[in-house]
């Protein structure tokens, strides 16, 4: 019996590598630490009613962006870790497979559970107050995406101490992902962790969607519609075309582990190209989902801090349009070297460079707005200014891998990973960061510390520049991506010691904005304005934070940048406040547990299936289904906020009369 | 910019939960037929899957060896036959009948439940003739696709009888409305599915 535990006990924990029992205390005492404070101070009805059953969207874009700045850690520190593996020529920091499973979890989480929380976190605290919206179009559903979100997040992220970590990438390529090539649990932990929280993705590019076409202001006609919204509905129409190719991706990988098919195996059949040809039909849109927000955000900043009309609007919503289906037509790029012949290569290296087009012109776009501006150089500007060279790199380094044949040479070099940490970093770090700076006193009622900030800025930015560019010359010099370690002899050493230099920089620079949010929280510049950066669009037209309901009166928008339009229209002078007659009771959803328990079930579902207990992915099912017919079966899900209140939270606010 | 009374509702009383729900209905109807795009990029790459391996049997059965003519003819059948009658059932409610609504939505889960039984048995006729998911790419890409359009079916009846209860318990309402126009639409999309695996998988399969 006892014999029987242990060896249980030893192959559902990892056990024997240092690291990770100290993972396993810190995790032990933070969890520790956590409970004891919500009993001591009785704060688990609090939780429950504020924040785990809660459909606003502003609450929810405050729990992504809390839990990707977690996923940011969580993935920084394998970034270090690597980095210092590869610091100095035969380091045995790391093993081998320490190390395949580092790098998988690291790609794997900075993109999908790092840059996409941090970007849905950003559609929830933006698009609807951008369009006069008291809510998005699915408030129930935003919840339902959200836990999905964390669930799956959660589940990937306990392989590191529970049963093990993939070890085949971030894209999970058969047959090294099969059960011939992986036969631990880690690739059923990246299929369910992924596929969780995939679903849930899917579900807020539909919310998006409709979000934005039918809950604009009266008034607000497409052409009238602020860039970040178009940069979100963009994005989220990629979301519709694309996730459904991962979620099949996924299933079709599980259904080859769980049930023993062949679809990618090297035997009966199995073809492992179409995995490949598949997963990239998704992962390529999904560097676009990803950074076409970015984009977004560049050019609110751009045009607010240069005190100007987005420049070419009109050509900036076709770039948009025209990235997101050229998007679709690239992804065999990403495998020039396996054969699909010239004409096939030729073909998608033409396609991937016109994405060069209209991404150029954006650039241009923001540089004809700045131009002849009264810049002021705030926190998220200069972020947006960081962006432009960074990107401007990473786009020409992309062109070069774009041509096929000198692709040859590139291909799976550490000239790729300088380059694609170059826009994503450059592009989508940069951006989202910006844009959690511009949007901060809006959501949170200050700003963040200026001081704090530009060293985390400097930090960040010299890091980047110290730690990638050696990069590209070790690529030339026959550095491959995926290696653990190197010999003296290659002479890769000094290059790898500057690299990881850089590294830790930014890590610093992380540090310092960890601390400059505590700091700020306490001595941060209040907004007592609610348009601190004196702004365009409606988000700022109303108090920070926001009440509940938004908007007290819908605004009728006749042009673009309506608010900056009428704070023109009215000479600056203080907006008057609204006669009480004219407010009334508004209607809202009511909060519900059901989201939260619901993807709760998913979690037991995947655990199961990652270990082959079927009697618990079943029983996770069951309740799955539960969730949802207890949901069908409600019918009370919204409600009145009473006018009295609504008088009193405007007057409070100086807002009416 | 201007601030304005504009929802067409002036004043109402707090409470009459009647107010906006027109749109927000519709607005549910709208997030399903995205839904279902997605849906259709999903049964898309399946199909795309099944397509690229249909040949990789690696000395198993084929298609040819395997599909049974009467079968999926009557498969097909009844399946057409349902969604004919879930259509009936949305006129019955525009018509205001709850009873006959049911009734219409009754015979339609009969239809949908036979399509799975059979669909169930050749499976397991497949299975004991040594045609399984694990005999070859072909093999898994076919009981991959054809279960996923099952599995839709079969969750699409728990939805349907949730549905009838619902229905019994309030009548037709603006959104019990909703979810019946709904369920009409998943259920008809479910059909033309079938239409593309009955050409592609079955015909193309015996041809
Ligand atoms: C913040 C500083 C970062 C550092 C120092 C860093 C460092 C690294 C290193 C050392 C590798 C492994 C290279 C190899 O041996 O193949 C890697 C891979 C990767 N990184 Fe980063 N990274 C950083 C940020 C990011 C961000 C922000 C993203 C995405 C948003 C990202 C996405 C990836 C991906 C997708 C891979 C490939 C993983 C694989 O090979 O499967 N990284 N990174
Ligand atoms: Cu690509």
């Amino acid at each position: 019996m006892y014999a029987s535990i242990k060896s249980f006990a030893s192959s559902f924990f990892v056990t024997g590598d240092p690291l990770i029992y100290g993972a396993d205390v810190s995790i032990a005492l933070t969890s520790i630490a956590i409970l004891f404070v919500l009993f001591y101070f009785k704060k688990w009805g609090w939780l429950w009613r504020e924040w785990l059953t809660t459909v606003d969207h502003k609450k929810i874009g405050i729990m992504y962006l809390i839990a990707s700045l977690l996923m940011l850690f969580r993935g920084g520190v394998d970034a270090l870790l690597m980095r210092t593996q590869l610091a100095l020529p035969n380091v045995h920091f790391l093993q081998a497979d320490h190390y395949n499973e580092v790098f998988t979890t690291h790609g794997t989480i900075m993109i999908l559970f790092m840059a996409m929380p941090m970007m849905f976190g950003l559609f929830n605290m933006v698009v609807p107050l951008q369009i006069g919206a008291r809510d998005v179009a699915y408030p129930f559903l935003n919840s339902v995406s959200f836990w999905l979100f964390l669930f799956g997040a959660m589940l990937f992220n306990i392989s590191f101490v529970i049963g093990g970590s993939p070890d085949a990438g971030w894209l999970s390529y058969p047959p090294l992902s099969e059960l011939s090539g992986s036969s631990g649990v880690g690739e059923n932990f990246y299929i369910w962790g992924i596929q969780i929280s995939g679903i849930g993705s899917l579900a807020t590019g539909i919310n998006f969607i409709v979000t934005i076409l039918k809950m604009r202001a009266p008034g607000m006609k497409f052409m009238k519609m602020p860039m970040f919204t178009w940069s979100v509905f963009s994005s989220s129409i990629i979301i519709i075309f694309a996730f459904p190719i991962l979620t099949v991706t996924l299933a079709l990988l599980f259904i080859d582990r769980y049930l023993g098919g062949h679809l990618f195996t090297m035997d009966g059949g199995g073809f492992p190209m179409m995995y490949i040809n598949l997963i990239w039909m998704w992962g390529h849109p999904e560097v676009y989902i990803v950074v076409l927000p970015a984009f977004g955000i560049f050019s609110e900043i751009v045009a607010t801090f240069s005190r100007k009309r987005i420049f070419g609007y009109k050509s900036m919503v076709f770039a948009l349009m025209s990235i997101s289906i050229l998007s679709f037509f690239t992804w065999v790029h990403h495998f020039f070297t396996m054969g699909s012949g010239a004409d096939v290569n030729v073909a998608f290296a033409i396609a991937t460079m016109a994405i060069g087009i209209p991404t150029g012109a954006k650039v241009f776009n923001w540089l004809f707005t700045m131009f002849r501006g009264r810049i002021r150089l705030e926190q998220p500007m200069m972020w947006t200014l960081a962006f432009i060279p960074c990107f401007v790199v990473g786009g020409a380094t992309g062109v070069m891998l774009a041509v096929a044949p000198a692709d040859y040479q590139y291909h799976n070099s550490y000239f790729l990973i300088a380059h694609f940490h170059q826009v994503l970093i450059g592009g989508v770090v940069f951006g989202y960061l910006a844009g959690i700076y511009y949007w901060w006193p809006k959501l949170f009622g200050f700003k963040l510390n200026e001081r704090l900030g530009k060293y985390a800025f400097w930090l960040w930015n010299i890091g980047f520049y110290v730690c990638f560019m050696p990069q590209y010359a070790l690529g030339f010099m026959g550095m491959t991506r995926r290696v653990y370690t190197y010999g003296w002899d290659m002479g890769w050493g000094p290059l790898n010691l500057v690299s990881t230099i850089g590294a830790f920089l930014m890590g610093i620079g992380f540090v310092f904005q960890v601390w400059q949010i505590l700091y700020s929280v306490k001595y941060g510049e209040r907004d007592t304005t609610g348009d601190p950066w004196n702004a365009r669009t409606l988000e700022w037209s109303i108090p920070s934070p926001p009440p509940m309901y938004n908007f007290a009166v819908v605004p009728v928008v006749d042009e673009r940048d309506p608010f900056w339009e009428e704070k023109e229209r009215r000479d600056f002078a203080p907006a008057e406040p609204v006669p009480v007659s004219k407010l009334e009771s508004i209607h809202m959803p009511k909060n519900s547990g059901v989201p939260f328990v619901f993807a709760a079930c998913w979690f037991v579902v995947g655990f199961g299936f990652v270990f082959g207990w079927n009697w618990m992915a079943f029983t996770g099912l069951a309740g799955v289904g539960i969730s949802l017919l207890v949901r069908s079966f409600t019918y009370d899900t919204d409600y009145y906020v009473p006018l009295e209140e609504v008088i009193e939270t405007e007057k409070a606010a100086g807002r009416a009369v | 910019m201007q601030h304005a009374i504009d929802n067409g509702h002036p004043q109402h009383a707090a409470g009459s939960h009647d107010h906006g729900h027109h749109d927000q209905e519709s607005m549910k109807v709208l997030g399903f037929w995205i839904f279902l795009v997605t849906d259709c990029l999903l049964f898309g790459t399946l199909f795309a899957t099944y397509v690229v391996l249909k040949g990789h049997t690696a000395g198993g059965p084929t298609g040819k060896e395997l599909f049974e003519i009467p079968g999926f003819v009557a498969e097909t059948f009844i399946l057409l036959t349902s969604s004919f009658t879930s259509g009936l059932a949305v006129l019955a409610m525009n018509k205001g009948k709850v009873n006959q609504l049911i009734g219409w939505l009754i015979v339609t889960a009969v239809l949908g439940a036979s399509f799975v039984g059979l669909e169930i048995n050749e499976f397991l006729n497949m299975v004991h003739e040594g045609a399984k998911i694990s005999t070859s790419a072909f093999l898994t890409a076919f009981f991959t696709l054809v279960g996923t359009h099952g599995l839709h079916v079969s969750v699409g009846l728990i939805w349907m009888i949730g549905l009838m209860i619902q229905l019994k318990m309030r009548g037709i309402t603006p959104v019990t409305r909703r979810k019946i126009t709904v369920i009409s639409l998943y259920w008809h999309f479910l059909d033309v599915v079938w239409i593309f695996l009955f050409t592609i998988v079955y015909l193309m399969g015996v041809m």
